[in-house]
């Protein structure tokens, strides 16, 4: 295989039209579609007595007002998404609520109007009278089950889980040193600069169902409005066209607009959009992160950890679609690079009166990470070592891999790291940082982090090589920014010896590619990329059976390079790739030429049958790549940062990322989800934070008093990359998506810890938080 | 109102927000809307050359005034403008969603101050929100575009 573009910082080829204002993002379309809004609960939890919608009908340009009652599916409990058989007690809402609410925001009427602005002012036209319920906020008032979010759910807990490798109450009992930690993440959001959206249009005569939605997950959308909608697959298409973010929360969860827009397109005759607002995003869409954990670690004099025992509570918000994955990912890569003896984690998903939770961007990981890498500046602490010699003395070893941590992943099977090298990460970082700047309040930070990356089940690839030469390409997969019509190209082009200008990349279009699961879980690399190449492969391999009777060569002696087949070592034996697509397909092309090489008064005749035995018309192919386990990711961030004393401003001095994805397919488009991952990370960590009160209400929905982070906020970061090339997979490739996120938390707890001496057991900071810290 | 150039009709009604004039009535959905609040700059435009939030802005408030898109500064088909240049080289966006706001912010930025240092390049782009980039390579792009446009 040639590897010209692979490892290359090519330049997007998204770019231009983005860049002109020409992208296409859902909102974009639908000229002339009818618009919705939404009537949400003003109420955390309450009883909803009556709804009086006949001033909201009777509203000038208003279509329609859909109640729970109006809707064939309105009994229907939206779907449990990964069910698991810790999950006692799964509970999923109905797309519209109508006997109670159980968090701010849950949907309770569907306007459906002229324009959103009169479906607004309808909205405020219907009439819900409520009797307030008290409501459970945190995951320990919860957990205290005075109140019950759901009859039938004894003590709020959803699901519990233990796991235990080897005997931890006794290598605890016999541990020279012990500590206790208790570590608290609070609730946050992803916030993607383009909230969620779905357009759709029913076409009544042919029966086709055409939605766009601003999703990670078309093809999984597809599919449930097939069932939901009794229409064959084939007649659903579900489109993401340019989707402005997603970390996370725009993954298949059937929210009630993937469901009501499509219902009312189909009831009324006319395309129908909803987009929504950034103050609906706040409630209305998936949150996560907020976890406690009580730990007790064990070690001996040298700082050698012995047994860790973690006890956590998972705040899973109202209803569990997205089934206990989050929990399971703490649980399952907490104990990160390190050689852990002895470890026992038991967690309990809990019930609150909040928005429900799914993944976002790190999604577990920030919190197993940061309860992970506190215990271990707890141990430095403890014994006076340094922090990154506490590390060193526990990471696990190059010679180890695979590595088995003996405890469940995601995916179902077990945490098996695949490949790493811990200590050079470890070494690279320190080295590459330097000494520490003089001065007061300056902090010194260091967090080491493993990302189960890669999971399956499959994705797949449509490789097609057009007359023109040029080529075609799909898969299933959505794009959110993550380049993939650059980085897939680059796989194409080298598989074909071809360029990346010469492959146009089709993401998240069932229309030309209908089979997938979607873009999350840092896997859109690794399962679509791996199948790109598959594809691309098996499209090589038939240019070269059908070049061979044309070159009258063996195929094993062709190879594609530069837009042609060609004789290894007889560069003028060749023949341009678009002759063999047009070879390919026993036709007459008229226009563009080609016809005088495929005529069958052609010299080289092939004989047999045009089409020969077992070949199909076309130089094409579909394939697919499935894993046998997730590949692993690992890295290490560190940092220098000053905290002033008197505001508690936080500034980086230094920025360091030492990052292990295996082969790098393009450091261009790599950095940058870095980069855009720290800052995120850094947003999570010190300006985010989702401030629910007693009540339920949400005290700071709006980007006025939810900081995320400006660029005066943000650092440049130092990025460095080693490769341990996965074996799991051809292109010896790991995900990175979330690597840039994972471990800031724990970083800037230990680097803030450092500057200030206070010992820092919460996520997230605040200036304000600091000052309080610090008086105490 | 003229947008782009062009003479533009009358907004539809009195009530209707700059943003949504331009993406829904004038069909320019270069703009992006990502707040409404006038926090996140997405709906950045340029009002007689001036960078302005079009979520909070009403249409009629610009009738009588010059109006540039993202639309407004490369012609379709033509070369890039400078500050497009810079971002397509510098990786300066991701999923594209808050770029045109910032082009369009960094435009009015540079045409008042072709000669930024960093910091001042730090304070101009931000009021602009952008959830992908981390800024790092919107910063370079920025420095970019002034060395582009010094030819």
């Amino acid at each position: 295989m040639t590897t010209k573009w692979f490892g290359e910082r090519v330049q997007r080829k998204e770019d231009d039209r983005l860049l002109r204002g020409a992208g296409r993002f859902t909102d974009d379309y639908g000229e002339g579609a009818l618009e919705c809004a939404f009537v949400r609960s003003p109420h955390a939890s309450a009883r909803i007595l009556a709804v009086d919608t006949a001033a909201a009908r009777a509203h000038p340009g208003v279509h329609a007002v859909y109640l729970a009652k109006d809707l064939p599916f309105g009994e229907t409990d939206l779907p449990l998404l990964i069910p698991h058989p810790d999950l006692k007690h799964p509970r999923t809402q109905k797309c519209l609520a109508y006997e109670v609410v159980r968090y701010l925001g849950e949907a309770i009427a569907f306007v459906v109007a002229e324009s959103r602005y009169i479906a607004e002012d309808a909205a405020d036209l219907v009439e819900v009278e409520y009797e307030s319920l008290p409501a459970v906020v945190t995951p320990e008032v919860a957990a205290r089950a005075v109140h019950l979010v759901h009859p039938g759910v004894p003590g709020n807990v959803a699901a519990e889980q233990l796991q235990e490798v080897g005997d931890v109450e006794r290598a605890l009992a016999e541990a020279p040193c012990r500590l206790e930690l208790n570590l608290r993440f609070e609730r946050s959001a992803a916030h993607p600069l383009e909230g969620r959206a779905v357009w759709a249009r029913w076409d009544a005569s042919e029966r086709r169902l055409k939605v766009y939605d601003s999703t990670q997950s078309p093809t999984s959308i597809r599919g449930g409005l097939a069932v939901l909608f009794d229409l064959p697959e084939t007649s659903v298409e579900v489109i993401a066209p340019d989707v402005g973010g997603g970390f996370g929360p725009k993954i298949m969860l059937f929210n009630p607009d993937e469901l009501l827009v499509p219902f009312a397109a189909m009831q009324l005759g006319r395309p129908v959009k909803w987009t929504e607002d950034r103050r609906e995003h706040f409630t209305a869409v998936t949150h996560e992160r907020a976890q406690v954990h009580e730990v007790r670690v064990g070690f001996d004099d040298d700082g050698h950890l012995l047994a860790l025992d973690v006890d956590f509570l998972h705040d899973g918000g109202a209803y569990t679609p997205y089934g206990i994955i989050l929990p399971i990912i703490t649980a399952g890569q907490l104990t990160g690079p390190y050689r852990v003896p002895h470890y026992r984690v038991r967690f309990r998903d809990v019930y609150t009166n909040t928005t429900p939770t799914s993944p976002y961007r790190g999604a577990g990981r920030p919190h197993g990470t940061f309860v992970m890498e506190r215990t271990l500046d707890a141990i430095a602490s403890e014994l006076g070592l340094e922090r990154a010699e506490v590390r060193r003395r526990n990471l696990i070893q190059p010679g180890d891999f695979p590595y088995d941590v003996g405890v469940a992943w995601q995916d179902g099977g077990r945490v098996v790291y695949d490949s790493g090298d811990y200590p050079r990460l470890l070494e690279e970082v320190i080295g590459k940082l330097g000494p520490k700047p003089a001065g007061e309040n300056i902090g010194m930070g260091l967090a080491m982090y493993v990302e189960g990356t890669g999971v399956g089940p499959y994705e797949g690839a449509h490789v097609q090589v057009l007359v023109s030469g040029k080529v075609v390409a799909s898969t299933g997969i959505p794009s959110q920014g993550q380049a993939h019509a650059t980085v897939f190209a680059q796989v194409v082009a080298d598989e074909l010896g071809l360029t990346p200008d010469d492959v146009e990349i089709t993401t998240g279009d069932t229309r030309r590619f209908q089979w997938g699961v979607g873009t999350f879980a840092s896997r859109g690399a690794v399962m679509a990329g791996n199948a790109m190449a598959n594809a691309a492969r098996l499209v090589a391999e038939k240019a070269r059976r059908i070049a061979s009777d044309h070159l009258e060569a063996d195929p094993a002696d062709l190879e594609l390079a530069g837009g042609l087949v060609r004789v290894k070592g007889s560069p003028d034996r060749s023949i341009p790739l678009a002759a063999i697509a047009i070879l390919s397909n026993p036709l007459r092309y008229a226009f563009g030429g080609g016809a005088e090489i495929a005529t069958q008064f052609q010299g080289r005749r092939r004989s047999g049958a045009p089409l020969a035995d077992g070949e199909a018309p076309g130089l094409e192919a579909t394939d697919y790549y499935s894993p046998t386990g997730s590949t692993w990711a690992s890295g290490v961030h560190a940092c220098y940062i000053h905290v002033d004393p008197q505001t508690f401003r936080l500034s980086f001095l230094r920025y360091v990322v030492v990052h292990d994805c295996g082969r790098v397919i393009n450091p261009l488009v790599l950095d940058g989800q870095i980069q855009g991952g720290v800052a995120q990370g850094i947003g999570g960590a010190f300006y985010e934070r989702l401030a629910y009160d007693r009540d339920g209400q949400l005290r700071n929905a709006s980007f006025m008093e939810f900081l995320m982070p400006y660029s005066t906020e943000i650092p440049d970061v130092e990025i460095h990359h080693i490769e341990t090339p996965s074996p799991l997979n051809p292109l010896g490739i790991k995900g990175a998506g979330e690597a840039g996120t994972i471990p800031v938390g724990a970083l800037l707890a230990s680097a803030i810890e450092d500057a200030l001496g206070v010992p820092i057991t919460e996520m997230p900071l605040s200036p304000l938080i600091l000052f309080e810290l610090t008086r105490r | 109102m003229r947008v782009n150039g062009s003479e533009r009709g009358r907004p539809r009604e009195a009530r209707l927000l700059l943003s949504d004039y331009l993406r829904h009535q004038a069909g320019l959905t270069g703009t992006h809307v990502g707040c409404e609040h006038g926090v996140c700059g997405c709906c950045t435009v340029l009002v007689d050359g001036r960078p302005i939030r079009s979520c909070l802005m009403l249409a009629v408030q610009a009738e009588g005034h010059d109006v540039t898109t993202i639309e407004g500064l490369a012609p379709a088909g033509g070369p890039l403008h400078p500050i497009q240049q810079a971002f397509r080289e510098c990786h300066g966006l991701q999923c594209g969603f808050c770029t045109p706001g910032f082009v369009m912010s960094v435009h009015g930025f540079l045409a008042e101050n072709p000669e930024p240092t960093d910091i001042e390049i730090d304070t101009a782009i931000s009021g602009n929100l952008c959830r992908c980039t981390g800024y790092a390579s919107i910063r370079r792009s920025v420095r970019r575009a002034t060395e582009l446009m010094r030819g």
